[in-house]
C-alpha cells in the first residue's frame, strides 16, 4: 500500500465522516433539548424518517432544496407534538409512546413516499470557502460542504447557549431534573416540555433531512435504518451537553464511512459484517462511557430508564 | 415517580381478576364496569384509528371503502384468509409474550425482532448441518436450538440491564439491526443455495425439519407452542409467588430489592424467557412456513408484536385476542398492496394509529392495571 492510496482512504473516512455522521448530530442535538426536559423520544427514528420523507417530496415538487429543508423541520417538529400529546398531556408510557409513533412513520412515510421512490432531486449543494479549501489535504474536508456542514458548529453553539445562558434554558432544565419542583417555583411543565419536543423535532427533521438531501439524494423506505436510535444513545455518550454531540456524531460518521471505503476498496470482509459496525460500536461506546455519565443525567430520566415511570 | 405508588400498592394487594373489574361488573352491568369500559374505549380507538386511515387513504386518491372492503373480505371472507389470519397470529403471540413477561419487571425488550431472526438462525443451522436425522430427533433438536437463539440473543441485553450498566430498551433495539445482518451474511455467503443464483436463501430444508401443519392450509404446530405459552405465562403470574415477586418489581423496584426480591435475577430470566418465546417464532417461520432460511423470514412480527404487547396491557389471555386482531392487519397488508398499490408497510400506519389511539384514550389511569 502506497502512501496515496492511506492519505486518500483517510481523507475519505474524514469527509465521509462529517457527511454521514451530520444527520446522527443534528437528531442528537435536538434529543439533547428533549432529554434535558425528562423526555425519552424513542419516535426520534420515525421523527428523522418524517422529516425525510417531507424534505424529500418538497424537493422534488419545488426544485428548492432549502425550502425542503425548512419544511422538513416544521414537518419533524410537528411529529414530535403528537408524542407530546401521548407523554404529556395523556402521561402514557415514554418509551412504548415513542416506538408507537416510530411505527406511525414508517407507515405513513411507507405511502406518502411510495409516488417518490427512484426519482431524482436536485441536493443541497456543495459550497466551499475560498482559499481555506485550497489548503492541502485538510482543506477540501473541513471546509468544503453543504450548508448543514457549515451550520453545525453554530448549531451546538446556539442550543448550547439556550440551554445554560437563557432563563428558558433554566427553566428547561429545572422540568428535566424535577417536574414537582419546576411546577412548585411557578414554572409550567407541560408547556416548557411541549416546546423541548417542538424543537427537538425541528432539529430532528432536518437531521433525516440531511439524509435524503444531501447524503442519499434519493427516497428509500426506511432509509433511516436506526440512526435515530444511535442518536438517543449518543445523547447518553455526550453526557447531555450539546456541544459534545458533535463529537459523537463525528465518531458514528466516521465508523460509517470507514466501513464505506472499506467496502469501495473491495475488503475481503463481508460488507454485512461491516455493516454491524455502527450498531456494535454503539453499544460499546456505551458501555465503555455510558456507566460514568449516569451521575450526569437528569433526574426526571431515571424513572424511565430504570421503568418505574 | 410518588404518584405511581398508590396504584401499583394497590396492584399487589389483591390478586387481579381475570378482566380487570369483572367483579364489580356483575353487580352493575358489564357495560358499566371498567371491563366494558376498556372494551368500549378499544371499539373507539379502533374506529378512530380506521377512520384516521380512511382520511390518509383519501389524500392519497384511493378509495378507502374499497380498501376496507377488499381488505376484510380477502382476509375475513374466505376459509384460506381466516387459516392465514391464524398463522400470522402464531408468531405475533409468542413475540408479544416477548415483551410480556419482561415488561412485568418493567423492562422493555424491543428486541423481538432480532431474537425472532437469531432463533430462526440456529433452527436453520440444526436443520442444514443434522440432514440424516428422524423427524422426532431433529424437530425438537431445532426447537431446542431457536430458544438458545433466541435466549442468547436476549441475555446480552439482560445481563447489561442487571448490572445497572445499560438500558434494555436501547441495547435491545440496536442488535435487532446486527441480528438481521448475521442472518443476511449466512444466506449470501456460507449457506447460500447454490441452486438459486439471484435469490440469498438457504437450500430447501429436508422433510424431517418441516413442522407439521394442521390439513391443508398453513396453520402449523407451533400454534400449540404459542398457546402452551399463553396458558403457562397466565398461571406463573397469577397463581406462584414468581408472579407475584414480578408485580412487586414492576410496581416498586426499591420496596421489592428491600424485601429481599432478587431483582437482578429476576431481570436476567425474564429477558432471556422472553427471547426464547421470539426465538421459537423465529423457528416456526423457518420450518414450517418458508422451509428454509430467507433475509425476509419476518414482516416485522417482533416489533409488531411489541405493539400487541401493550394492546393486550402486558395481559396473557388479551395478548391472544390482540394477535388475531394484529393478525388480520397483517394479513391485509398484501391486499394494501395488490388492491390499492400501496406499499406493504403502509399497514404499519393503522396498528400504530390503533395503539396511538389506546394510549390517548387510556392514559396513565389504566397503566398500573396490568
Amino acid at each position: 500500500m502506497t502512501w496515496a492510496t492511506v492519505l486518500s482512504f483517510i481523507q475519505g473516512v474524514a469527509s465521509g465522516a462529517i457527511r454521514s455522521g451530520a444527520s446522527i448530530f443534528y437528531a442528537a442535538l435536538g434529543e439533547v433539548i428533549v432529554q434535558r426536559a425528562g423526555i425519552v423520544n424513542l419516535g426520534l427514528e420515525g421523527c428523522m424518517l418524517v422529516g425525510a420523507c417531507a424534505g424529500f417530496i418538497v424537493a422534488s415538487r419545488t426544485g428548492n432544496p432549502y425550502v425542503a429543508l425548512l419544511v422538513a423541520a416544521v414537518a419533524g417538529g410537528a411529529f414530535n407534538l403528537v408524542l407530546g400529546l401521548l407523554v404529556i398531556t395523556r402521561r402514557a408510557n415514554q418509551l412504548a409512546s415513542g416506538l408507537t409513533l416510530l411505527f406511525l412513520a414508517y407507515g405513513l412515510t411507507s405511502i406518502l413516499g411510495a409516488d417518490y421512490v427512484g426519482k431524482r432531486i436536485n441536493g443541497l449543494q456543495q459550497l466551499s470557502i475560498p482559499l481555506l479549501v485550497d489548503i492541502p489535504v485538510v482543506g477540501p474536508v473541513l471546509f468544503q460542504g453543504d450548508v448543514l456542514w457549515f451550520t453545525m458548529l453554530p448549531a451546538a453553539g446556539c442550543v448550547w447557549w439556550l440551554l445554560y445562558r437563557t432563563r428558558w434554558g433554566l427553566s428547561l432544565r429545572t422540568v428535566g431534573e424535577s417536574r414537582v419542583v419546576a411546577y412548585a417555583s411557578g414554572l409550567s411543565p407541560r408547556s416548557l416540555q411541549y416546546q423541548a419536543l417542538f424543537i427537538g423535532g425541528l432539529l430532528g427533521g432536518v437531521g433525516g433531512a440531511q439524509l435524503s438531501l444531501s447524503y442519499a439524494r434519493v427516497w428509500i423506505e426506511q432509509m433511516t435504518a436506526g440512526r435515530g436510535f444511535i442518536a438517543v444513545a449518543l445523547v447518553i455518550f455526550a453526557s447531555w451537553h450539546p456541544v459534545r454531540a458533535i463529537a459523537g456524531g463525528l465518531l458514528f460518521g466516521g465508523a460509517i464511512a470507514f466501513q464505506l471505503q472499506l467496502q469501495a476498496r473491495n475488503a475481503s470482509v463481508s460488507p454485512f459484517l461491516l455493516d454491524m459496525l455502527p450498531y456494535v460500536l454503539t453499544i460499546a461506546v456505551l458501555l465503555i462511557w455510558g456507566r460514568n455519565r449516569q451521575y450526569q443525567m437528569p433526574q426526571g430520566l431515571s424513572s424511565v430508564f430504570e421503568g418505574t415511570d | 415517580m410518588a404518584e405511581v405508588m398508590p396504584a401499583a400498592a394497590d396492584s399487589l394487594a389483591a390478586p387481579q381478576p381475570l378482566i380487570p373489574g369483572a367483579v364489580d361488573g356483575a353487580v352493575t352491568g358489564w357495560w358499566r364496569s371498567p371491563a366494558g369500559i376498556a372494551v368500549a374505549r378499544f371499539v373507539t380507538a379502533l374506529v378512530l384509528a380506521l377512520i384516521g386511515f380512511a382520511i390518509v387513504l383519501l389524500l392519497q386518491g384511493r378509495n378507502p371503502v374499497d380498501a376496507y372492503t377488499n381488505m376484510f373480505s380477502v382476509t375475513l371472507g374466505t376459509a384460506f384468509g381466516r387459516s392465514e389470519v391464524v398463522v400470522k397470529a402464531i408468531p405475533l403471540m409468542l413475540c408479544a409474550l416477548a415483551v410480556a413477561l419482561p415488561a412485568r419487571v418493567g423492562l422493555v425488550n424491543v428486541g423481538g425482532e432480532g431474537q425472532l431472526y437469531l432463533g430462526a438462525w440456529l433452527a436453520s443451522g440444526v436443520a442444514l448441518t443434522f440432514t440424516d436425522l428422524s423427524i422426532w430427533v431433529l424437530l425438537p433438536l431445532m426447537l431446542v436450538a431457536s430458544i438458545v437463539g433466541g435466549g442468547l440473543w436476549a441475555l446480552v441485553p439482560a445481563v447489561l440491564r442487571a448490572k445497572g450498566w445499560l438500558n434494555e430498551t436501547i441495547s435491545t433495539l440496536l442488535l435487532n439491526y446486527v441480528a438481521v445482518l448475521l442472518v443476511q451474511f449466512f444466506v449470501f455467503g456460507a449457506w447460500k443455495d447454490p441452486k438459486s443464483a439471484n435469490f440469498p436463501q438457504s437450500p430447501q430444508f429436508v422433510a424431517a425439519a418441516r413442522l407439521p401443519t394442521f390439513g391443508a392450509e398453513r396453520i402449523h404446530a407451533g400454534l400449540i407452542f404459542a398457546l402452551v405459552a399463553v396458558a403457562v405465562m397466565f398461571f406463573i403470574l397469577r397463581q406462584t409467588r414468581w408472579g407475584f415477586e414480578m408485580r412487586a418489581i414492576g410496581g416498586n423496584p426499591e420496596a421489592a430489592r428491600r424485601a429481599g426480591i432478587r431483582i437482578g435475577t429476576y431481570i436476567v430470566l425474564a429477558l432471556v424467557i422472553g427471547g426464547a418465546l421470539a426465538g421459537i417464532a423465529g423457528f416456526g417461520e423457518v420450518s414450517a412456513i418458508q422451509g428454509r432460511l430467507r433475509p425476509e423470514i419476518s414482516p416485522g412480527y417482533g416489533f409488531i408484536g411489541f405493539l400487541v404487547s401493550w394492546l393486550a396491557g402486558h395481559n396473557p389471555l388479551l395478548v391472544v385476542v390482540m394477535s388475531l386482531l394484529l393478525g388480520v392487519l397483517t394479513a391485509s397488508g398484501d391486499s394494501l398492496q395488490i388492491s390499492q398499490h400501496l406499499p406493504f408497510a403502509s399497514v404499519n400506519l393503522l396498528m400504530a394509529l390503533t395503539l396511538v389511539m389506546v394510549l390517548v384514550l387510556r392514559g396513565r389511569a389504566q397503566e398500573a392495571t396490568r
